[in-house]
């Protein structure tokens, strides 16, 4: 029974990780209608920004300020250069060009910052506290933490300044919102920085557990399905979504491995993310679109 | 907004419609026979880096356009087909080695017509890009699948799987020459069978659930059967390039080969190329397979030696990337609309 | 549109194939005799592995260039070499072999390293025909050890089975003898694809000879979240670990034992998880790590004060970190140019002083022998294993050492060589071999000449 529950808390910090990514995917798709697949090289970019800074020997803090600039500006540029030329495309497309910026991002990030493994201690110990007889690792508890924080505080941003509001009427009603003197552009540019900021999280977290290196691109596989099981519009959806994979891929990889042989994990979140979608085609938390014949 | 917009490309509506649909056959079969000929001059390194993944991967696109840019159905899940097909023909060839290569690839694609309709089946009710992203776990299972049990590769140790002797009424076509015309041969009749397909009754349904999903389904068309057709023909078709792709081209493979990079990759080639074209798949294809291969020689020739591998290396591949944006940005309907209203551009003055 | 319109339109598209064409078979090579020897190298600077290849280019890049400055040349044939891309994508990797597989400027190719295990497998076939022998140092096909059946393929030193024996043997080593491996718990975990696999079969042979418990955890690519299998390892308690990974997966595996509060040195990593690159990232949890590697580490073999003197010192290096100089991917590189180098020159003394063309190489690779002696002559003692191939041998050496992390650097821990019971295995392989044989049709090679 212990090892149930070892191996289901685990899973639950694993999809808290999950969580962090998916987050940045919901934001920018709340304001802009796009599935930003380039979330995965910003959360790379941020990552390797903030260490080469370290590595050169600046403050921590000073670092995180440097590359969070850094994801602002490139989050502006993206916004410029990529996304308002393509207003109004089928979503589709909009998903495919930032699966070519992806390109872009990794190409120039280790153009200027290179290509090799960097190590990134975050000062947090790693020693697993025992309660009871189940065992939890310290550092996920810290990112679990992290994640919870992150989370408040972008619902005080959503929900009570002026920003966030506009935000909301926008994911709303586009048209509308701009009829009555919301700036688009400009709050497009402010959701892609806080979503640079998110990338800036998820990508010190992720680096300290794996090492910052071309791999923290990958975690948008898994980010997919807590998109699709929480719902493409909703932060809530990212973390209860974010939940239920990391604790059902666990679950799975122990207990179906077992009869399967391995390596389930690769494809039971997407499943069941289908599964969920059977029984509410727009996630858990998504808003579902109105058709008009 | 719906997930996916099309825009066919109706570029040749003028005057003398018959005199240039004879002109673009007699060009179409012009260009076979150019491509037939081509391994007459050509070298092995044309034949099996660029010409033999170029067709193969046109192939594919072709089959994703059918879903797609037809009947309006996005799918991530290319790639898993391509192993389905992959995968089933060379249990064919193994098991049943009596049967002509045409009837096993033909079979091949069958089966991942049937793993297709499959994997369509939450089309009836999830839409737009939820059901991409459903299609992904398609993708997934079928990866696994393949790489998880031995069965699926007779248990060879490596898990992949490696080219019968490829053989049509007793010709070797295990050359480089034999596998691209083997190839070519494939492209060119299942490219004259889409064609037909889109014109017909079938097409006309895939476009009207493509158009108005909703619509369609109040006018009486058959929207749930029109869809599931659309995956298995779209699914065969991939299946059948996935089988060319691993004994035409690769000769030895495992399931790595036909990832998620893969879906993308045909995926970018029929938007790039244009959806609702059959000339984009060409086109498309062209810019995936040959367009980093040609930045790789003109990087390799510019600045090679002169700057770090490395960098180069970054540099192309973020100059690929911004290549991609620029083209969607550019060309909403594809190149293909692009080669189109050259083309027209060009006939109009020839006939001055 | 008249039909003379027509024509004329025609007529220019053929001209416009014809240029296009010409410009296709343009690139065909002078037969001028080349005075060099073409050397071109498959590279993956870019995608998740460029990390790990790095080190690897260096190594071999500086060791050519100190035979060209220092030695001008083997025998006085200069090596030129090219790079080529391949992400270590299969797709990738053909596009390249084929480009450069017809030489350059009329010197040939006399051995291509394919550098990835997946793209090894694609031309194993594709290499016979051409006669391009394929060396891949500890990775690539095992069966090819059998040259009878795979004429070009060498997975030379060590491969993944003598990797999982020597490891098992280390293991013997530590606990007091072979008869002590009875009743113990070794578990593999395993990057879930085809490389991660092969060591399956050796393992499950050597726990039924030797009576341990052989428990197989695969993890699925790209390895980045591993709490389940780590938690089943703390349920299973194995006595050992044997960590099989490739890229991420090592380095997060490492923290993941630590968060399960597996003994870190009790977890020895396979050949591709045992760099530099695999352990740093996991920080300090990582000191005590071990690993089994053909490539020991340290920048103190006499090739490597050479190096030093008359490559890195004089800016020529190819090492843009100086930190990765004697790292063990650096040393792979240079362990890969060297045998690459004796196969040339045990290929010229017998077909004469000038460039080596594939099949020619592939008789040199099969009578290389790296003696005692010869690797003394080298600088490489105690860096690279004394290797002695043959038609039915085309592994030769089967022995690793183990390497222990302090926090810094890698330590030899091993008492020398841990050689693997090839004799053991070497029956298993000549089966697998010959079912191969027996399945695509291939006659073996008569083994005696």
């Amino acid at each position: 029974m212990s090892f149930f529950v070892e191996t289901f808390i685990g899973g639950l910090l694993a999809g808290v990780m999950y969580s962090l990514v998916a987050i940045g995917f919901v934001l920018i798709y709340k304001a802009s209608g796009v599935f930003n697949f380039a979330q995965g090289s910003m959360v790379l970019c941020a990552g390797l920004t903030f260490v080469t800074m370290r590595d050169r020997g600046i403050d921590f803090w000073l670092a995180g300020l440097i590359t969070l600039t850094i994801m602002v500006a490139i989050a502006i540029a993206v916004e410029r250069v990529v996304l308002r030329p393509l207003v109004n495309r089928p979503q589709i497309t909009l998903f495919m060009a930032t699966l070519g910026l992806s390109f872009v991002i990794e190409g120039i990030a280790q153009i200027a910052m290179g290509a090799s493994v960097h190590e990134l201690d975050l000062g947090i110990v790693d020693t697993p506290i025992t309660v009871g007889e189940v065992q939890v690792s310290q550092f996920d508890l810290v990112a679990a933490a992290t994640a919870g924080v992150l989370v408040i505080a972008l619902s005080i941003f959503f929900n009570w300044t002026r920003v966030g509001i506009a935000l909301r009427a926008i994911a709303d009603d586009p048209l509308a919102a701009r009829s009555i003197g919301i700036r688009l552009q400009t709050l497009w540019q402010i959701v892609w920085g806080v979503a640079g900021f998110v990338s800036l999280v998820a990508g010190l977290l992720w680096g300290a557990r794996q090492g910052v290196q071309f791999a923290l691109t990958l975690v948008v596989l898994k980010a997919l399905p807590v998109l699709i099981i929480g719902g493409f519009t909703s932060i809530t959806g990212a973390i209860v979504g974010g939940l239920i994979v990391g604790a059902s891929d666990s679950l799975a990889e122990i207990y179906l491995g077992s009869l399967l042989g391995g390596s389930v994990s690769t494809w039971f979140s997407y499943v069941l993310a289908v599964g969920f979608l059977l029984v509410r085609p727009t996630g858990l938390f998504g808003d579902a679109p109105i058709e008009r014949i | 907004m719906t997930a996916i917009g099309t825009d066919t490309i109706e570029g040749f509506g003028s005057t003398d419609e018959t005199a240039r649909s004879w002109l673009r056959i007699a060009l179409a079969v012009a260009l076979l026979a150019g491509l037939a000929a081509v391994p007459l001059v050509a070298n092995d390194y044309w034949l099996n880096a660029v010409l033999i993944p170029f067709l193969i991967m046109s192939l594919t696109a072709l089959g994703l356009n059918l879903l797609m840019g037809y009947a309006g159905q996005a799918s991530l899940g290319s790639g898993g087909f391509m192993a389905v097909g992959a995968y089933a023909t060379y249990n064919i060839l193994l098991r049943l080695p009596e049967l002509p290569l045409p009837v096993n690839l033909l079979l091949g694609g069958v089966i991942s017509g049937l793993v297709g309709v499959i994997a369509g089946l939450p089309s009836l009710r999830i839409k737009g890009f939820y059901l991409v992203a459903s299609t992904l776990a398609a993708q997934f299972v079928l990866e696994w699948l393949f790489n998880q049990y031995g069965w699926f590769s007779n248990y060879s140790t490596s898990s992949s799987i490696s080219a019968p002797r490829l053989a049509i009424l007793g010709h070797d076509l295990s050359s480089p020459t034999g596998r691209y015309l083997l190839t070519l041969a494939t492209v060119a009749i299942v490219t004259v069978v889409a064609i037909r397909l889109v014109r017909s009754q079938t097409g006309r349904t895939w476009m009207a659930i493509r158009d108005m999903d909703t619509a369609a389904s109040v006018i009486g068309i058959p929207v749930a059967a029109g869809k599931l057709k659309a995956f298995f023909v779209s699914s065969l078709v991939i299946g059948i390039a996935g089988a060319l792709w691993a004994f035409a081209y690769l000769g030895t493979v495992d399931a790595r080969s036909f990832n998620l990079d893969r879906s993308f990759q045909v995926m970018f080639a029929i938007i790039i190329g244009g959806m609702g074209s059959i000339s984009g798949n060409y086109v498309g294809a062209a810019f995936m397979i040959l367009l980093p291969i040609l930045l790789d020689h003109v990087g390799g020739a510019v600045f090679g030696g002169a700057i770090d591998p490395g960098q180069l290396e970054n540099l192309q591949k973020a100059l690929f990337g911004a290549l991609i944006v620029w083209f969607l940005i550019k060309e909403p309907r594809g190149l293909a609309a692009l080669l189109s209203r050259a083309w027209t551009q060009l006939a109009s003055r020839f006939e001055r | 549109m008249s039909i003379r319109k027509q024509k004329r339109i025609t007529s220019r598209a053929i001209g416009l194939a014809a240029l296009v064409l010409s410009l296709a078979v343009g690139a065909t090579a002078s037969a001028e005799d080349a005075k060099t020897q073409y050397f071109p190298l498959a590279t993956f600077r870019v995608g998740a592995y460029a990390s790990s290849g790095i080190p690897v280019w260096a190594g071999e890049i500086d060791y050519f260039r100190y035979i060209n400055e220092v030695e001008g040349g083997i025998n006085g044939i200069k090596l030129v070499w090219d790079e080529c891309e391949t992400n270590w994508e299969v797709e990738k990797g053909i596009e390249c072999y084929e480009r450069v597989k017809a030489g350059k400027n009329g010197s040939p190719v006399p051995i291509f390293l394919p550098h990835g295990d997946p793209i090894s497998k694609a031309l194993t076939e594709k290499s016979v025909a051409d006669k391009i022998p394929l060396v891949t140092i500890a990775y690539g096909r095992t069966e090819a050890i059998d040259g009878r059946v795979f004429p070009y393929s060498f997975p030379v030193v060590f491969s993944f089975w003598s990797e999982a024996s020597s490891a098992v043997n280390f293991i013997a080593e530590k606990v007091g003898g072979k008869d002590k491996l009875k009743g113990l718990k070794i578990a593999t975990v395993y990057h879930d694809s085809p490389y991660g696999k092969e060591t399956q079969v050796p393992l499950a042979h050597l726990a039924k000879t030797y009576g341990f418990e052989d428990i197989q955890i695969p993890v699925p690519h790209p390895g980045n979240e591993q709490s389940a299998q780590w938690a089943k390892i703390r349920q299973l308690k194995p006595d050992w670990v044997f960590l099989r990974g490739w890229g991420v997966m090592t380095p997060v595996a490492i923290k993941t034992a630590a968060k399960v509060g597996f003994p870190v040195d009790h977890i020895i990593g396979g050949i591709w998880s045992g760099s530099e690159e695999d352990v740093r990232p996991a920080g300090a949890v990582g000191k005590g790590y071990l690993a089994i590697t053909p490539f020991p580490a340290g920048a103190n073999f006499e090739i490597h004060q050479k190096l030093k003197k008359h490559i890195l010192d004089k800016g020529l290096s190819d090492l843009k970190d100086p930190k990765s100089f004697g790292s063990v991917y650096y040393n792979s590189g240079v362990d890969e140019a060297i045998v690459a180098v004796e196969a040339i020159r045990t290929a010229q003394a017998h077909f004469g002083v000038r460039p080596i063309n594939g099949e020619e190489a592939q008789w040199g690779l099969e009578h290389l022998d790296l003696s005692e002696k010869r690797l003394a002559e080298i600088g490489a003692t105690g860096l690279q294993q004394p290797l002695k191939l043959s038609a039915k041998d085309h592994e030769g050496g089967g022995a690793g050492k183990v390497l222990q992390w302090d926090g810094e650097k890698w330590n030899v821990v091993s008492n020398g060589w841990v050689k693997s019971d090839r004799e053991l295995l070497l029956p298993l392989i000549y089966e697998r071999a010959a079912a191969y044989a027996r399945e695509r049709g291939i006659t073996p090679r008569d083994a005696t000449n």
